[in-house]
Formats: C-alpha cells, sequence, structure tokens
C-alpha cells in the first residue's frame, strides 16, 4: 500500500454526499475531492445546492448520507480542531455592522494562535481608504472584500468563498482574483462557488457543475469547453443574409443557421477540414461584400455549460437571473454587429 | 484568554458607544428616577418616593442590561449572520457567552453606580422605611439572579425570533414589566388579579427583593428567591435547548 501512502492526500473530500431538508433533496449523490494549492469552483445556477455543499464542509449542516472530510477532520465531530485551520466567506453578512474593517480584522487576529497581520490584510484587500468605516455603510463590494480578508485572517490551509465575486464591480473582482491566485501560489485549497461561468472560467483549476444537487460534469475549463465542442463553426455577419445561397456554396452537407439576427452557425459533419470551411465561408462573404466579424471554431465554457446542463435534461428550474442576463447581451452584442 | 479579552473589549465597546443601549440602559432609569422623586405622581405609598424610586429602579436597570440590552443586540447579531459566522472561529460559544456575560456586569455595575450616587443626591436614605441598615449582600444576590433570569429570556427571545420582531417583543415586554414589577408603581396599587399574575413574574420578585433589601433592610421573602430561582434555571436552560444560531 505504499502507493498510497505517496500520494498527496486530497484536502477536501466530499464523498456520495445527500443533504435534504424535510422533503426537498438539496444536494443527491455529490462527489469531489480537492487538492492543496488547487481551485475549485462548484459552478451551478442558484438552487442548486453549491451552498448547501460548502455550509456541509464547514460544518454549519449535517450531510443527510454520505460522508465529507476536510483536512481528513470530520466538520462537526473535529469542529474544534478544524476551525483554526479553514477560513470561511459567507454569502452573506457575518460581520458586525457598526465595526469597520481594520477593528473587525484585529479582533479576529486575536481569535488565532498565528495571524496574519491585519493592517496588512486591510491594505491587500483595497480597504485601507475605508478601514474605519462601519460595515454596514461599505459599498457591497467593500463588504465582500471584508467578509474575504476575514477568511484570510487565521492562516488558513483551506478557505470556503460563497460567492465571492458577487455584487463586487470590476476593480473588486481583480482584487479578488489576484487574492486567489495568492492562496494558490501558497499551496492553499480553496473551495469557492459561483453562479457565473466567466468568473469559474478565470479563477478555478477546475470546475465541478451542479445542477439540482447532482454532478453534471468535472474538469478544468478547457477541457469542459473542449469536451463538448460539436465542431460548429460561429460568425458573425450582416443579419438576414441568404443562407439558402451559402448552404448551396458550401456544399458538403454542411448546415447553416442564423441563431439570432446577425450570428451564425456553420454545422460542418465530423471530419470536415474545418480549415477549408472557413476558406469557403470567407471567400462567399468577400464575394457579396459582406463583412467577417467574430469567427469562432471552438466553443466557451458558457457554450459548454449550456450544453451540459440543456443535455441533462434538469433544467426545468427557474433560471438562474445572470446567465439569463448574459446569453441575452451576448445575443444583443452580436445584433449590434 | 486572548481571544476572550479581545471579544470583551469590542462587547463593552459597543454596548458603551451605542446611544441607544445608552438611553436605555443609563438614560431611562436617571431619568425617571430624578422625574419621579421631583413629581410626585405615582403612588409610591412613602413621604419620599425616592426611598421607594431607587430600589424598583435598580430593578428597572437590572432589566433593560440583561434582557433588552443583551436580548436586542444578540437578535441582531444573529440576524447579520455575526454569530454564524463566529461559529468557524477558534473563539467558540463559551467565550462569547462568557464575554457577553462580562459584559452586562460590567454596565450593571455602572448603572448601580449611577443610580446611588444620583438617589443619594436626590435624599435618598436606604432602609429609612425599616431597621435603617442594608442588606447590600442579599441585594446583589438578588440582582445576579435577576440577572440571569432576564439574561435567559432575553436569550430565549434572541434566539427564536426574526431581528425586528425580536426588538419589538423586547421592547414590549420592557414596558409591561416596567408597569406591573412593582418597579415603579407598588404591586398593592393593582387590581388583585393583576397583582397575583405580577407575582410569578420575574420582574416584580427582582424588584420586591430590592425593596426588601435595599429600602426596609428586611429579609427578602422565600416566595421572591424561589420565583427568581425558578427563572434563573428556566429561562437559560430553555433558551440554550432552542436557541438557533443563524
Amino acid at each position: 500500500m505504499e502507493h498510497l501512502a505517496d500520494a498527496p492526500a486530497p484536502v477536501v473530500t466530499c464523498d456520495e454526499l445527500v443533504i435534504r431538508y424535510g422533503d426537498l433533496v438539496a444536494v443527491d449523490g455529490l462527489s469531489f475531492r480537492a487538492m492543496s494549492g488547487e481551485v475549485v469552483a462548484l459552478l451551478g445556477p442558484n438552487g442548486a445546492g453549491k451552498t448547501s455543499t460548502v455550509e456541509t464542509l464547514e460544518g454549519y449542516r449535517k450531510a443527510s448520507a454520505g460522508s465529507v472530510a476536510v483536512l481528513g477532520l470530520d466538520p462537526r465531530r473535529d469542529h474544534a480542531s478544524l476551525v483554526p485551520r479553514i477560513g470561511v466567506m459567507l454569502q452573506r453578512g457575518g460581520v458586525y455592522p457598526m465595526l469597520g474593517p481594520s477593528q473587525v480584522l484585529h479582533l479576529f487576529a486575536n481569535y488565532y494562535d498565528d495571524a496574519e497581520d491585519p493592517d496588512a490584510l486591510v491594505d491587500l484587500v483595497g480597504l485601507g481608504g475605508v478601514q474605519r468605516t462601519p460595515w454596514r455603510r461599505l459599498s457591497g463590494g467593500e463588504q465582500q472584500r471584508l467578509s474575504l480578508a476575514l477568511a484570510l485572517i487565521g492562516k488558513p490551509e483551506v478557505v470556503f468563498l460563497d460567492e465571492p465575486t458577487a455584487g463586487v464591480d470590476p476593480e473588486g473582482r481583480i482584487v479578488v482574483r489576484e487574492i486567489i491566485a495568492g492562496c494558490r501560489q501558497r499551496g492553499i485549497c480553496v473551495i469557492l462557488t459561483t453562479h457565473e461561468l466567466a468568473e469559474a472560467e478565470r479563477l478555478a483549476d477546475r470546475v465541478v457543475i451542479i445542477d439540482h444537487g447532482r454532478k453534471l460534469a468535472e474538469d478544468s475549463p478547457a477541457a469542459l469547453a473542449a469536451g463538448t465542442a460539436d465542431g460548429s463553426i460561429r460568425f458573425t455577419t450582416d443579419p438576414g443574409i441568404d443562407t439558402g445561397a451559402l448552404v448551396l456554396a458550401m456544399g458538403d452537407g454542411i448546415g447553416v443557421d442564423e441563431e439570432s439576427p446577425g450570428a451564425y452557425r456553420l454545422r460542418p459533419p465530423p471530419g470536415a477540414a474545418i480549415p477549408t470551411v472557413v476558406a469557403t465561408l470567407a471567400g462567399w462573404l468577400a464575394e457579396r461584400g459582406l463583412a467577417l466579424g467574430d469567427l469562432r471554431t471552438g466553443q466557451s465554457l458558457e457554450e459548454a455549460y449550456l450544453a451540459i446542463t440543456g443535455s441533462a435534461g434538469t433544467s426545468d428550474a427557474p433560471p438562474d437571473p445572470g446567465l439569463d442576463g448574459r446569453r441575452s447581451q451576448r445575443a444583443g452584442r452580436r445584433a449590434q454587429r | 484568554m486572548r481571544p476572550l479579552l479581545a471579544q470583551l473589549r469590542v462587547e463593552a465597546t459597543m454596548i458603551f458607544t451605542n446611544g441607544e443601549t445608552l438611553f436605555l440602559t443609563l438614560g431611562i432609569p436617571v431619568l425617571f428616577l430624578l422625574f419621579f422623586s421631583g413629581v410626585h405622581v405615582l403612588p409610591t405609598g412613602t413621604s419620599h418616593p425616592v426611598d421607594f424610586l431607587v430600589p424598583g429602579i435598580l430593578a428597572l436597570a437590572v432589566m433593560s442590561t440583561a434582557m433588552t440590552a443583551l436580548g436586542i443586540g444578540t437578535g441582531f447579531e444573529r440576524g447579520y449572520g455575526v454569530l454564524k459566522r463566529l461559529g468557524t472561529t477558534p473563539l467558540g460559544r463559551p467565550r462569547l457567552l462568557g464575554a457577553k456575560i462580562l459584559t452586562v456586569i460590567g454596565v450593571e455595575l455602572a448603572q448601580a453606580v449611577v443610580l446611588v450616587l444620583v438617589g443619594l443626591t436626590l435624599g435618598w436614605s436606604p432602609g429609612r422605611s425599616g431597621s435603617g441598615g442594608v442588606l447590600v449582600g442579599v441585594a446583589a444576590g438578588v440582582m445576579v439572579l435577576g440577572t440571569i433570569a432576564f439574561g435567559g429570556i432575553g436569550l430565549l427571545l434572541a434566539g427564536a425570533l426574526k431581528p425586528l420582531v425580536n426588538l419589538a417583543v423586547v421592547n414590549t415586554l420592557f414596558v409591561i414589566l416596567l408597569l406591573l414589577g412593582g418597579m415603579l408603581i407598588p404591586l398593592a396599587k393593582l387590581p388583585g388579579w393583576l397583582a397575583d399574575l405580577s407575582k410569578v413574574l420575574p420582574a416584580s420578585a427582582l424588584a420586591d427583593g430590592l425593596h426588601a433589601s435595599l429600602g426596609s433592610g428586611t429579609a427578602v421573602s422565600g416566595r421572591d428567591w424561589l420565583v427568581l430561582g425558578v427563572w434563573a434555571i428556566a429561562a437559560p436552560v430553555v433558551a440554550g435547548l432552542t436557541f438557533r444560531w443563524e
């Protein structure tokens, strides 16, 4: 069994986890692992079971079935020995409303035997200018960054970040991303939840896609995007081109759809030579004096996500507003071209 | 020890710099004492209303700190997710509770000093209506039991109700017990059935115990000890069993 002893042990183990609230099954047999220095994103729409999963790992909830372990410990039974080694960022709140960032970080620093320097941490998360402003008067993004700093104050080995970029402005997002990258460098294991694909794509080494409490896919963002790629070629040009003529010009049984005004998809048969298809397309457009806007032969994590959650046949949940907004935004951008 | 002291410092800072809490714990008792010892509208049944008012308002002060200030503050901390967040720090519940208890004791000591000084200035003569002496140790014991009983009631409500509902309920309870608890108005002035009801409440047992030990310098009745003792056990036990941290 020596090879097992040599293999690095996972820092977080979630094994066939089931969480029920009465009749509602929030998490339904979820399994995943995370190693030190790894950033794992739990990605899914609201109500997918992400927060329930993370809160079970933090020891707030009891598993109805299955098991979880963090740093080899049981989050509930070994609570006292585990809490000094983990950092937690709740989805909302968690801070005394009357206290400012500096005061609350100094307070939390005193809870730990070995803590980060609170003043340095205030600067790291960019709250130096508001360090005496009471929490309730901070902006949403500032509150999130303070919560993130509180998750790091005790020099944790694992941090759990529930929606770390929700409500954070673009500048704050860069700060959050840099801090998460810093955690990875120092060998901290980061488990985060998000319903935003772009964030998962930017932040995570590995993405676990969850819907209705079940894991739909798990891989690196790039591999997930490649894995569901169907060989389609997407491009934009003027709306309402004669797709019938284009089909004839392309030949080879290549289909053409206008997905939204001005946004088109070519569906070459398997094994088609993509560069040749692109050359034919470009020639056809040039003959008619049409512009060629976006041209993409792969696909984004977003398309992979939609393909995965769509094909799983479980997307009868109310659509996530974030995803929906992004979908129509994309359509809008295409329409503008 | 360091986590406890840090927590204690923050809890004390929050309570002593919060205007509403200061008004509740010091402002109202001092104003009541000044007003009602100067304006003789209460049926205190004595030619020196201040003799009746100081012990009664000390009871009021204990109730305002242990039940109202502690209960409302804890309710909002629960609502803001502070208690939940503290659950995943090494602070731990015993130290959190310890810091809150020490803060309550500190506020009560400050209240007692201020009220006794104001009372003496207004001509309070401890024990004038009885032996001429006072039972300070007995009074302290009564206040400790009252603190535990009211602290338990405050935490019981804070751990069960939404913050704003808790705020409303605790404030309403405060006013009802203030009127029915023999703190400003002697129980003898209440209708019989109301007085009988009041006698099993911790407010009147606390006020009666302080009137006896500080007002007349006489022993506290067995019934008062019993009522206070039962509340001091029952309220914290029920609070501990029903408290929801998030």
